[in-house]
């Protein structure tokens, strides 16, 4: 019954391979593969920065796009994976890879432990109970200046070697990001992430027959905050330096709203999303100082003219509206 | 660090400031529960209409100085810009979607949040501001040993004035009735013939006003600045969810509790002091997840 949203006897690669959106994107990554050496430095860091951005975004959607759950402060997890690399790389002589795996595992544990508290609670006081307490996870790093070095962060994190170049970094982000997002994609079409969808849209039903939906919802913030550590991790291999505003709940609002902008409940607009306000942010900030004025006003205008987001848009007038999104109230409300 | 000796006397003071700080809180509190009650949305921008009634009491006591009379006006001026303000922006924008679905309202305020933390930046500039209080209220007095500010003894008569207050409009005006009724079933109230559109645009702007009560009470204690919003609408989250959703009565708990944490907290421990009253949000919650008072919804 739950087996999968397509046809259930499909294996796993036909699924995939007979995707019609596979080669697009196989057209996108090589693209993308060919950038760093025609483009501009500063193009190639924005793409990159994008890229982090995108995986972040695209995490937080399989809580708040696939799971319905109201994941008000995804942003902890983000800084916790990447505060975690940072300090592994400067305080401690471990192997830099064990950093790199321990940064979203980090993360994930991070999740658990605050998940385990959230799930007990429904949609408002959920929100409410992370935000509390991820502000403390914030406000412990902000304070703790012999150790997170407070409001000042880390900077000059170093590098591993093999990372050493701005294109090196961005492969390594590109690549990393790829891997994330088949596995996300494995993780979304799968029976778990069916199920879960079914969760969100009737929890009393899913009750009903037999699914754990706690469990359920608590799984999917799991693996949602370790991907948002793997996106720490490239952020500290990006940009070599943290600060706490990573894990202020400002960020978590505009990763929401990136998720928003792109489309709840497709799979790729939530990194449509983040392209277009990391892009936007960039370009924008150029010309004024004013870019949260320019953000609220994008924000008003998609609230009253495109609800479904720009991917949800394009897949109406595509005439391939997915069946969620005319009463996509209930699974986001 | 931990394990210092207190005197009696240190701690009470303390604990006295924590109260006047915890009356702050409240007022901006039961604006935003009071609209979390009958709107039914927990409005972001909050913060922001505080942050601006902070910048028009700034503004407005420049241009009276601080006599007695030009503090009494800038406390009743400097929430009315933010009513102002609210009233322009609920009937403009915030009015047509009501129809639509919570997160849909919740993510206008959060727009409504970022255009006027960067109109104030626009109108103020980013500079640090300040507001004198007037003769009266300046100084300190001496209790339990130690000095307590006058203004903060003013804090906690206005606290609670404020609690009586808004109690009586609630409970004994017929539009304090009606959005109560609204709060509880808004669909009967329509049918009752009572436009529950602008029934909901009045306790949007009184829950403003209240915001802008409190920005304008704050600003002769701190430094006015941009950046403020973001704190407290953090913590005037936190409030009102550990009071019970909607419950004024439960925004007064939840205040006390957070701002008596938090300057115990600093007693205690000066460095993580933050960290004290988002602990006693989590315990809170994790013994009463619904609010320490009955929710109204």
């Amino acid at each position: 019954m739950f087996k999968g949203v397509g046809n259930p006897s499909t294996t796993l690669r036909t699924r995939l391979v007979s995707h019609r959106w596979l080669w697009p994107a196989v057209g996108v990554f090589i693209i993308l593969l060919i950038l760093p050496p025609l483009a501009p430095r500063f193009y190639v860091y924005i793409f990159a920065l994008i890229f982090v951005t995108a995986l972040l975004a695209m995490s937080l959607n399989l809580t708040v796009g696939y799971g319905g759950l109201f994941q008000f402060h995804h942003s902890v997890f983000y800084g916790v994976g990447a505060y975690t690399l940072a300090l592994m790389l400067t305080k401690t002589s471990l192997p830099m890879w064990v950093g790199f795996i321990a940064g979203p595992i980090m993360a994930a544990v991070v999740g658990l432990f605050i998940g385990w508290f959230c799930v007990r609670l429904s949609q408002l006081y959920f929100g409410m109970l992370q935000i509390s307490l991820g502000s403390l996870i914030w406000a412990i790093v902000f304070r703790w200046y012999t150790f997170t070095g407070g409001d000042d962060g880390i900077h000059g994190i170093p590098r591993p070697p093999i990372l050493s170049s701005s294109n090196r970094a961005y492969y390594f982000i590109l690549f990393a990001l790829v891997i994330c997002l088949v596995a996300m994609y494995i993780i979304v079409k799968s029976p778990f992430g069916a199920t879960l969808q079914a969760v969100r849209d009737n929890p009393q039903r899913c009750e009903a027959v037999g699914i754990n939906v706690r469990r359920h919802q608590l799984m999917a913030i799991v693996i949602a905050t370790f991907f948002a550590g793997v996106a720490g991790v490239l952020f500290v291999v990006l940009e070599r330096s943290v600060f706490p505003s990573l894990l202020f709940w400002t960020l978590s609002l505009e990763i929401f709203i990136m998720c928003l902008l792109g489309g709840w409940f497709t799979f790729a607009g939530p990194m449509l999303g983040a392209a277009i306000i990391v892009a936007l942010r960039t370009f924008v900030g150029k010309y004024t100082e004013y870019w949260t004025l320019v953000l609220g006003v994008i924000l008003i205008l998609l609230i009253f003219f495109l609800p479904e987001g720009v991917m949800g848009y394009f897949l109406r007038i595509g005439g391939s509206a997915n069946r969620r999104i005319g009463e996509s109230g209930k699974g986001a409300g | 660090m931990l394990g210092q000796s207190f005197s009696f006397a240190a701690l009470a003071s303390q604990f006295l400031v924590g109260l006047s700080r915890a009356m702050i809180l409240f007022v901006v509190c039961a604006g935003l529960s009071f609209v979390l009650g009958v709107l039914r949305v927990p409005n972001v921008a909050h913060g922001a209409l505080y942050m601006i009634g902070a910048f028009s009491a700034y503004s407005i006591s420049t241009l009276l100085g601080s006599s007695p009379a030009g503090f009494w006006l800038t406390l009743i001026l400097a929430p009315l810009v933010v009513a102002l303000v609210s009233l322009i922006a609920e009937r403009a924008l915030f009015c047509h979607l009501y129809q639509r679905e919570h997160l849909m309202l919740l993510l206008f305020t959060f727009a409504l949040s970022l255009i006027l933390g960067d109109l104030v930046k626009l109108v103020w500039g980013a500079t640090y501001r300040s507001v004198l209080a007037p003769a009266f209220l300046r100084g300190s007095f001496p209790i339990f040993g130690s000095a307590f500010p006058r203004y903060n003894l003013f804090l906690l008569v206005i606290g609670p004035l404020v609690a009586i207050g808004l109690w009586l409009f609630v409970n004994k005006t017929k539009m304090g009735k009606i959005s109560r009724a609204a709060a509880v079933d808004r669909e009967m109230v329509g049918a009752l013939g009572i436009n529950v559109s602008w029934v909901f645009a009045a306790a949007f702007v009184i829950g403003c006003y209240l915001a802008g009560l409190g920005g304008a009470l704050v600003a002769p204690t701190i430094s006015i600045t941009l950046g403020m919003d973001h704190n407290i609408i953090i913590e005037a989250f936190l409030i009102v969810t550990i009071g019970g959703l909607g419950n004024i009565w439960g925004a007064l708990v939840g205040s006390l509790i957070f701002g008596v944490t938090q300057s115990l907290g600093v007693l205690f421990w000066p460095q993580f002091a933050i960290v004290f009253p988002y602990t006693a949000v989590v315990v809170v919650l994790l013994l009463r997840p619904t609010g320490l008072l009955r929710s109204v919804w």
